[in-house]
């Protein structure tokens, strides 16, 4: 299969687009450049990952200036093609503050910015991070936010359960969804969420910062071969 | 002649959703000792000043930011006020 070409969209306060690049390209193997907020053209790529970090400062909302960037347009127009756009972290604000994920990211209930190993659980793998992964998998991974409690009212929250998704939530290593595992109060312990047509999705926790045991451990990996098989087929 | 005016914005949460800046601070005023707080919600207020040919054109530019950006309608309500005008150029 030939390799695929992302682009990792990198706007003013983005702080882990190296770690994305090096996680595609020597643990993915696939091809991959970073690209600033203000280039208005993602020709030639073929999938987008957005990072973490804190675009544009985060000074009003979390990912709320993101959506002015010139970068956004051909971002929307590649979600809008059924292509794969991803995000992590703040790629997760981004994407839902630009309209292209459902839900919105209030303060996390303790107040603090959360920085710590979580355990998510893999709700279903129609999803560009889930497709390699099993129904029930638990993945350890770390988290590092302070706007990472997942809203959505009551009925939108319905309708998202309804249609499958969330693709992965806050759980204990096996699996059980308990508070204490909630690291942000995020309602129905989500993580992570797709779109209807599933091409476009995102998680709070760093996939990237997760690859080699010298990281503190492994579960990005099987992210990352998501990443990979979805795109291939 | 365009003139400057000035506008509010208020953003609060919506009434539904739990607030955990608000609580905190109720939390913070009943252990100094302030007795009588039962609620407190924490929003914010954003001031603009924007030049426009007239109140209404100020006012309409400011209620498009608003409901565009300054508030997420998923988490918050807002209400937008335009002043009268300030400085006439």
């Amino acid at each position: 299969m030939a390799r695929r070409r992302f682009a990792i969209p990198v706007f003013p306060g983005t702080n882990c687009e190296e770690d994305v690049l090096h996680a595609l390209r020597a643990v993915a193997g696939q091809e991959a450049e970073l690209v600033w907020h203000q280039e208005r053209s993602l020709a030639g790529f073929d999938a987008a990952v957005i990072p973490g970090g804190f675009a544009h400062g985060d000074y009003l909302r979390a990912g709320a200036l993101a959506r002015f960037s010139p970068v956004m347009e051909p971002l929307a127009a590649m979600a809008e093609s059924g292509r794969l756009v991803v995000g992590i972290c703040n790629g997760f604000q981004i994407l839902q503050e630009a309209g292209l994920l459902p839900g919105a990211m209030q303060r996390n209930r303790s107040l603090a910015y959360v920085c710590r190993d979580v355990w998510v659980r893999t709700e279903e793998t129609g999803s560009p991070f889930t497709a390699a992964l099993t129904p029930g998998e638990t993945i350890r991974l770390p988290v590092g936010h302070a706007e990472g409690n997942f809203h959505l009212p009551d009925r939108d929250l319905e309708r998202l359960e309804a249609a499958g998704q969330v693709i992965f939530r806050y759980s204990e290593p096996d699996g059980s969804l308990t508070e204490a595992a909630n690291p942000n109060g995020s309602r129905h312990h989500i993580a992570g969420v797709r779109n209807r047509r599933g091409n476009v999705a995102a998680l709070m926790p760093h996939p990237d910062r997760a690859w080699e045991p010298a990281l503190g451990g492994t579960g990005g990996l099987r992210l990352f071969e998501s990443l990979v098989r979805w795109s291939e087929s | 002649m365009s003139s400057s005016f000035g506008a509010q914005v208020l953003v609060r949460l919506r009434p539904s959703i739990y607030d955990p800046q608000g609580e905190a601070i109720r939390r913070s005023l009943a252990s100094a000792g302030v007795e009588g707080i039962e609620s407190v919600r924490q929003g914010k207020l954003i001031e603009l000043e924007v030049r426009a040919d007239s109140a209404e054109e100020a006012e309409a530019r400011v209620r498009e930011i608003a409901a565009r950006v300054l508030a997420n309608p998923v988490l918050e309500d807002h209400v937008v006020e335009v002043g009268p005008d300030s400085v006439a150029s």
